[in-house]
């Protein structure tokens, strides 16, 4: 068996690991990615407008419809917390007291390879959650959202490093973060970078408030969101699709080199 | 692989100098048969000039320079306290650290250079529950077959096997959390040999087992050496030290003290036999201390608050007149303690393991 042949046999064993743990709760994987992304819609998109003009959200969009703006930005939403919970969460513990990564760091490939499977699985787990609110947008709002897609290969390109970028970004924080405070980088960084990602409204909306909206340009998720605005809505402002694809592959290889340093550092002394 | 680039000579070589540092007469690689003394044994583990030097806020040498050669199927222990660099060896051998410098080499093959491929020739059962807690028994020893590269067949047929052998099989569907600490353990050990290691590294592996367990452990370790694979492990334990390796390092802050089979420790460091005598009364001892000091098979003998210690090297002859001349003061009870690696031990470092 040459080495190759024994990276790729060891990397498939590692990610069939992680699909056995997963299909074993996938009602509660579908809970935990659907749950947010659907009582958003039902809120926004539901009750809200069935209020009439008190739809402060409704009234900001003009002629675009809440449901259209918020499809994409939830698809990222759904996307980013997916790669926390697929990655940063079980790493944690991982690395805790159980120090239960041992066997699977101590298989025949390389330790960057490991952490790379951790990363790949995570993205897939990304990529599901996403497609999920797909239905959900359709089904939900009271009136229907316009989508469609105007260049799949764009979005399938979007989707993989968006998912890639989320799992990278669980990477950097269950690697260099202590498991007591992994609830605290929630609250300090991942909800914050959520609510400011371009999730709720186009990152071009942002034009009157200039500070914000070259503030936000920092923040990884805001790529993800107008990624999947240009790929999934593009009647919707939105970046040029080059710089939305420039700044991923950024954000991607900054968070994968930082999560892999980190990842090394724990693994290994 | 990598080793096969490695010039054949070199290595014969090595086994060569090994042979006369080490001849199996002298420094016996199995307790019962030594083996006969023109079969060259081949060396499986090679650790040379090792050190590791922490270098955070607090420098720390917690490996100073050791060498170390394992010849295929022993059982070789490293004794020492907490913090003697036992651990830290083991986590380089392991791949799981980064020596500062020198090497190891499993089979020919370099552990810094080659991690990958190294791992596959050792099995590691780390001194901490590490077993995967989202999986069940079963599936901790199937997965760990495909991560070393089994098919789905293969993997089955050997994690079954193995719950056989190891007694698990009415266990397989529990988690590890289900498990006592010996269970917990025997799953550790069946884990890593499923993917036929050539050698076995155990780290403190009676750590936090109860004394069955413990037993069960060690006759896990001995039926694994008569197939053939090499076990390297690490105690703070002297019996286990004792009665489970062919051959012992005793090591001390990062450094080796003295190697060598436990018989030939005892006998090289002169470990001697303790009498501790009771007597009722203790008037006129040191006339009775006196006159066995004089005597050439007595090493020492010394007053006790009950009574009085004698050392020497071998009791023969001894115990009659010790016990004839004690009678005259109350003889009430007469302990003897065998050599012991515990006494070379505190004899090397000047301390005893347990503090």
């Amino acid at each position: 068996m040459n080495s190759t042949q024994m990276f790729f046999k060891a990397f498939t064993g590692l990610f069939l690991r992680d699909l056995r743990v997963l299909t074993r709760e996938f009602h509660t994987f579908l809970l935990r990615v659907g749950m947010q992304p659907l009582l958003f819609l039902f809120v926004f998109t539901f009750i809200l407008p069935r209020m009439g003009g008190v739809n402060p959200m409704a009234a900001g969009a003009g002629k675009v419809d809440f449901g259209t703006i918020l499809l994409p930005g939830l698809m990222a939403v759904a996307i980013m917390f997916s790669g926390i919970a697929a990655v940063a969460l079980p790493l944690s513990s991982e690395f805790g007291i159980t120090r239960e990564i041992d066997d699977r760091v101590m298989c025949p490939l390389p330790l960057w390879a490991v952490a790379l499977e951790k990363v790949c699985f995570s993205a897939m787990q990304s990529i599901i959650a996403a497609l999920l609110v797909i239905p959900m947008a359709y089904y939900v709002p009271a009136v229907p959202v316009r989508a469609h897609v105007a260049n799949w290969f764009l979005l399938a390109l979007v989707l993989v490093l968006a998912s890639l970028l989320a799992g990278a970004l669980g990477l950097v924080i269950g690697s260099t973060v202590n498991p007591k405070q992994i609830g605290l980088v929630f609250s300090i960084i991942v909800v914050p970078i959520t609510f400011l990602g371009c999730v709720y409204y186009p990152w071009a909306w942002l034009g009157k408030i200039p500070w914000l909206q070259y503030g936000v340009l920092f923040n990884p998720i805001v790529y993800m969101s107008e990624g999947l605005r240009a790929a999934v809505t593009p009647e919707i402002e939105h970046m040029p699709w080059w710089a939305i694809l420039l700044a991923l592959v950024f954000f991607l290889s900054a968070l994968g080199r930082w999560g892999l340093r980190g990842f090394l550092g724990r693994v290994q002394s | 692989m990598a080793h096969r680039a490695r010039p054949e000579p070199e290595r014969f070589r090595r086994e060569r100098l090994a042979f006369f540092a080490h001849p199996p007469g002298c420094d016996t690689l199995n307790k019962e048969n030594a083996l006969p003394s023109l079969l060259v044994i081949p060396l499986i583990v090679e650790i040379e000039k090792l050190t590791k030097i922490y270098a955070a806020k607090q420098r720390v040498v917690a490996v100073d320079g050791i060498d170390l050669e394992l010849q295929q199927g022993e059982i070789f222990g490293l004794l020492g306290p907490n913090g003697a660099g036992k651990t830290t060896t083991i986590s380089i051998a392991t791949t799981r650290a980064l020596p500062t410098s020198g090497t190891v080499r499993i089979d020919g093959v370099d552990v810094v250079r080659h991690p990958a491929h190294a791992r596959q020739l050792i099995g590691v059962v780390p001194q901490f529950n590490t077993l995967d807690r989202s999986l069940t028994v079963y599936e901790n020893l199937y997965f760990h077959c495909r991560y070393f590269g089994f098919s789905h067949g293969r993997a089955k047929a050997r994690s079954l096997e193995l719950l056989t052998q190891f007694m698990l099989s009415e266990r397989k569907a529990a988690y590890p959390s289900e498990l006592s600490g010996g269970l917990a353990q025997r799953v550790q050990i069946a884990r890593a040999i499923a993917h036929r290691p050539r050698v076995l590294f155990l780290d403190e592996p009676s750590a936090g087992l109860d004394p069955q367990s413990r037993m069960a452990m060690w006759s896990a370790v001995q039926q694994l050496r008569s197939e053939g694979i090499t076990v390297l492990l690490t105690t703070h334990y002297m019996e286990e030290a004792d009665q489970l390796s062919d051959r012992l390092a005793i090591i001390d802050h990062g450094r080796v003290l003295a190697l060598g089979s436990p018989e030939k420790l005892k006998e090289t460091f002169g470990a001697l036999i303790v009498f501790d005598l009771k007597l009722k009364s203790l008037e006129g001892v040191d006339a009775l201390i006196a006159s066995l000091k004089s005597r050439p098979d007595v090493t020492n003998a010394e007053a006790t608050a009950d009574g009085l210690r004698v050392l020497a090297a071998s009791s023969d002859g001894l115990l009659p007149d010790l016990v004839q001349a004690a009678a005259a003061y109350g003889l009430r009870d007469l302990k003897i303690t065998e050599p012991s690696v515990e006494t070379v031990f505190i004899q090397l470092t000047g301390r005893d393991l347990r503090e």
